[in-house]
């Protein structure tokens, strides 16, 4: 000790390392808590017009690494144009939703997701929360477009997305994926743009309103009843294949918006028949 | 003791921490599929790399011997997190592509090897140049790399197209090898390849010679 004080404050010496550790674990804590406060809301935004992004790239009003669209309208104006309702998956009714509401973050939440038997759950996500986001775009004679979320798991790990739907509620307009970890030039093909292609004009829904979307290796001559469902398959990625028709058909199923969608289908004709009285 | 001189530019090709060091090599095959994310994962060395060569040089006489490991990584580790967020908020694309790559500069070899091996015994201002040079020299070796994998494996340069591909209607089929990690690997071997036949000084002594092959005879 004596010797300690001599010296001045000993560098190995006990004080001197508690007082660095706790000096350093301050100043850095401060430092980076200070940051990470600061920068929150700008990381929100990012994070919100990313989304956005996604959207509208699934509707097919938006580019691939492009941040305006075709008439040179920005993301933000074109977004204008969608309607963001919160959808009871069960009931198919439009609910309240707080700002922020995050249906993936929902879903790990068991107070307000349910468990998915194995039987149902083909597109392996788990858990599917009870309220979702659709996205709805409208012109001046009615619904023009419907985006709804989707998701579930391929080879590596669960893929992100968006569905787009034209308006008769049953034909899709496009699907994109935002997140997934498939292999690169295999099951990562999801995300090229001529693959994406063959998906427009597919049928949705069978006669009797069931999901029937296949992806097939061999396409169906044109204009038979069954290539009006079929979308090419990915070659040398059968499990993505396999995940992606999956994920569609359990979105567009009665535990996805499948409830949603009939509903919508329903008001739309009354609404028209009304019109034509 | 170095000169300024000799400790900014020595890493860049005389001592380059990839290519004679071979340190870091795990983001140099990961980042360098295109030229944006390459540029920004540089610019996030360079800072981090300089930052904790100052903040550890400026400490040096304070760290106790026990814990300085630790100290320095704390000061690395809180560095990384400042540059990850500011990229989150400032430029969210490129952050996503980089995702994991930009916390993993904490166990980035060349930080901390330049924290403990030159930043405890030097002043300030040459530990930050050392630190300075250092990521310098992985960026040079980064950006070369980028230059071949991104023209040649996606037909683009910076997201321009400098080689029509075959899918938008031009003459060049990218090569896919090009876009997964192993390509850099051969890449960084060829440049290290270039780096020694040019400063034949680089080239290490065998550790073992492989016998000569067995003689006709012997083997009667």
């Amino acid at each position: 000790m004596a010797e300690e004080m001599r010296k001045g404050l000993n560098k190995d010496g006990l004080t001197n390392t508690f007082l660095i550790a706790v000096f350093l674990c301050l100043i850095c804590s401060i430092l980076v808590s200070g940051l990470a406060v600061s920068l929150k809301p700008m990381q929100l935004l990012n994070k919100e017009l990313d989304q956005k992004k996604n959207i509208l790239r699934a509707a097919g009003m938006l580019e691939a690494g492009s941040d305006v669209g075709a008439d040179g309208r920005t993301v933000e104006q074109m977004f204008a144009d969608f309607n963001v309702r919160a959808v009871n998956l069960d009931s198919g009714e439009y609910t309240d939703f707080a700002v922020g509401y995050d249906p993936i973050r929902a879903a790990a939440d068991s107070t307000v997701s349910i468990g998915l038997s194995e039987d149902d759950d083909i597109a392996t996500i788990g858990r599917r929360e009870n309220v979702s986001l659709v996205f709805i775009k409208t012109n001046e004679t009615g619904i023009d477009k419907v985006v709804i979320p989707v998701r579930g798991f391929g080879l590596w790990g669960t893929l992100y997305g968006y569905l787009a739907l034209e308006n008769d509620l049953s034909t899709i307009a496009g699907l994109g994926f935002y997140q997934h970890k498939e292999t690169p030039g295999l099951g990562g093909e999801v995300d090229n743009p001529k693959w994406k292609q063959g998906w427009q004009g597919v049928q949705l829904y069978d006669d009797g309103g069931q999901p029937a979307v296949d992806l097939v290796k061999l396409r169906s001559p044109a204009n038979s009843d069954a290539s009006r469902y079929e979308v090419d398959a990915l070659s040398g990625a059968t499990f993505t294949t396999r995940g992606v028709k999956n994920l569609v058909n359990f979105w567009a199923g009665d535990l996805g918006f499948g409830p949603f969608l009939q509903k919508l289908k329903t008001q739309q004709m009354q609404a028209s028949v009304g019109e034509q009285h | 003791m170095a000169t300024q001189k000799e400790v900014l530019i020595d890493p860049i090709f005389n001592n380059n921490p990839i290519a004679l060091q071979v340190l870091g090599i795990c983001s140099a095959l990961a980042v360098t599929i295109n030229m944006a994310t390459t540029l920004v994962m540089c610019l996030a060395v360079i800072f981090v790399t300089t930052m904790s060569n100052l903040s550890v040089s400026l400490l040096r006489n304070r760290i106790p011997t026990n814990i300085r490991i630790i100290v320095q990584m704390t000061i690395i580790a809180s560095l990384v997190i400042v540059v990850d967020e500011v990229l989150k908020a400032v430029a969210y694309d490129i952050s996503k592509s980089l995702s994991v790559f930009v916390g993993l500069i904490i166990t980035n070899c060349i930080v901390m090897g330049r924290a403990e091996a030159f930043a405890m015994q030097n002043g300030p201002w040459l530990s930050a140049l050392d630190g300075f040079g250092n990521a310098l020299g992985y960026s040079v070796i980064l950006i070369g790399v980028a230059l071949i994998r991104e023209p040649l494996g996606s037909g683009t340069l910076l997201g321009y197209e400098i080689l029509p591909t075959v899918a938008n209607g031009g003459w060049y089929l990218p090569n896919g090898m090009l876009l997964l990690a192993p390509s850099a690997f051969f890449i960084i071997g060829f440049f290290i390849w270039a780096i020694r036949a040019w400063k034949s000084d680089q080239v290490e002594e065998p550790e073992y010679e492989i016998a000569a092959n067995a003689q006709y005879k012997e083997a009667m």
